[in-house]
């Protein structure tokens, strides 16, 4: 975890309606840099929702999210404009979506993949984005001979891995990953996430994590927020939800994960 | 001066909503300080709450009642009404924790896991991978599996990966879980001798030891857990 001691996010009391029904809502927390933060339920416990909520997908029913921009200024993220949104998008924020298929173009060749939010960002010259491509097909243990080859052709454990190069390589401040590992087969998960958890601490990034799995979120999060019916249920450091939890929900959470 | 962990009228209770909301009332009122340099052990009967204990000060529990003071470079901290942020902060630059068990990414090579603490704490990974190799090496660590993830090494073999890692970073405060618990003599022996050279250098120990031949050559003193021992069951409501 890296020493900016500055939060980088802060919800207040969000909350997301669809219509007259809630998704989710009353969620509060802080987030800071170099922080994992695992969102965890069941399906239909709104994580997903919040999710969206955060990262402007979603708007806000209620509620303020404080946003601390790279140079340093505080925004209200409901009140950014578009165009001010899509360039944190294009600068600060990645989303590591649960299928590949909806975060990378399933056609383009790998090295496109990657290369692509560079030139969004104003790289230019070919080699540079090239050598910076290959660069990455390494760091996510994708052999670089398979920088021509379109995703379509990778199995799912190594669509997942271009997915989290497609996002990284900006350098953004902020990632959203919305069960990032759970399509995949348990052995592959394990690698998948130690990769995640090694880049995370490398480059001091702040995650919003959302996970059906405990252990997932043990694994990886520093904190961890438990959700059930749209609201937060109990929320803490990691170790101290799922050790002694408090909640009668979280109680039956932890104790149905297989093996402890 | 200052202990270095005070800990002072502590009250657990575990809370067992699957079981009808029943009360498990583990401990009353416990007090007892550690100080730099000194070892103490926790002693009583098996499920008295030693290793409860340990994870209130480590932060793995929570804590119903009373101060947990640890004396911190940047000030004195109550972990029993710290935050999350507060406790990692502690874990990393004061106080760390060597259990039975090894947890870690199924994955990552044991010089790796080993070196991990150091990293945190802004070493770079040269010199702290240079560092775990001299620990594991006296521990008695092949060097032919420092590469590979401790996943698929004996149970002795684990333990002293993990206590390499507990012991890397030199924190002022070392809670150790029954560190020799599966370790035969000679390994059991390096233990000893690093929990000596760390003592000698100021760092303060709370621990569980069941071996009462390493708890004789380590303890400075003895705390008996059951004359804090909490009352019997209820059930609540």
């Amino acid at each position: 975890m890296n020493t900016d001691d500055r939060v980088l996010m802060q919800a207040r009391g969000v909350g997301h309606n669809y219509g007259d029904r809630f998704g989710c809502c009353d969620v509060s927390f802080e987030l800071w840099p170099g922080e994992v933060l695992a969102v965890v339920g069941e399906s239909g416990s709104g994580k997903t929702t919040l999710l969206g909520a955060l990262s402007q997908r979603l708007a806000l029913s209620e509620g303020t999210i404080r946003y601390r921009l790279a140079d340093g200024e505080e925004v209200e993220l409901s009140q950014l404009s578009e165009s001010r949104v899509r360039n944190l998008w294009r600068s600060e924020w990645g989303f590591v979506h649960q299928n590949p298929e909806d975060g990378l173009r399933m056609h383009v060749s790998a090295g496109g993949n990657i290369g692509e939010p560079l030139m969004a960002t104003g790289w230019r010259h070919y080699g540079t984005i090239r050598a910076t491509a290959s660069e990455w097909l390494e760091r996510v243990e994708i052999p670089v001979s398979r920088i021509d080859d379109a995703p379509v052709t990778f199995s799912g454990g190594m669509r997942q891995r271009l997915q989290i190069a497609r996002n990284l390589v900006v350098s953004p401040r902020l990632v959203f990953m919305d069960e990032p590992t759970s399509g995949l087969d348990v052995s592959v998960q394990a690698r998948l996430l130690d990769l995640i958890r090694y880049l995370v601490a490398e480059l001091g990034l702040a995650v919003v994590i959302v996970t059906h799995d405990l252990g997932v979120a043990r694994l990886i999060s520093h904190r961890t927020i438990v959700m059930k019916e749209g609201r937060v249920i109990e929320s803490g450091l990691t170790d101290r939800v799922l050790d002694d939890p408090q909640a009668e929900y979280t109680q039956l959470l932890v104790s149905s994960i297989l093996g402890g | 001066m200052t202990p270095l962990l005070a800990v002072n009228g502590v009250d657990k209770t575990f809370t067992m909503h699957l079981q009808g909301g029943q009360q498990l009332p583990v401990l009353r009122g416990l007090t007892f300080e550690v100080g730099r340099g000194e070892c103490v052990v926790l002693t009583g009967a098996s499920g008295v709450g030693k290793s409860s204990i340990l994870k209130m000060v480590y932060g793995n529990y929570g804590v119903d009642a009373g101060t947990i003071v640890l004396d911190r470079a940047a000030g004195p901290l109550d972990l029993a009404g710290a935050g999350p942020r507060q406790i990692l902060a502690a874990r990393r630059d004061t106080m760390g924790y060597v259990s039975q068990f090894l947890r870690a990414v199924p994955r990552v090579p044991a010089l790796q896991i080993v070196a991990e603490p150091l990293v945190a704490r802004g070493v770079s990974r040269a010199d702290a991978e240079e560092r775990a190799a001299g620990l594991l090496g006296r521990l008695n660590i092949p060097e032919r599996l420092w590469a590979l993830p401790p996943a698929t090494f004996s149970g002795g073999e684990q333990q002293r990966v993990n206590i390499a890692r507990g012991f890397i970073a030199e924190l002022p405060l070392l809670l150790l879980d029954e560190p020799t618990a599966s370790l035969d003599v000679r390994n059991g022996e390096v233990v000893v001798e690093l929990i000596r050279e760390q003592l000698a250098a100021g760092v303060g120990m709370l621990g569980i030891f069941h071996d009462l031949d390493v708890r004789d050559a380590v303890a400075n003193r003895a705390i008996d857990v059951e004359a804090f021992e909490a009352g019997p069951a209820r059930m609540a409501g």
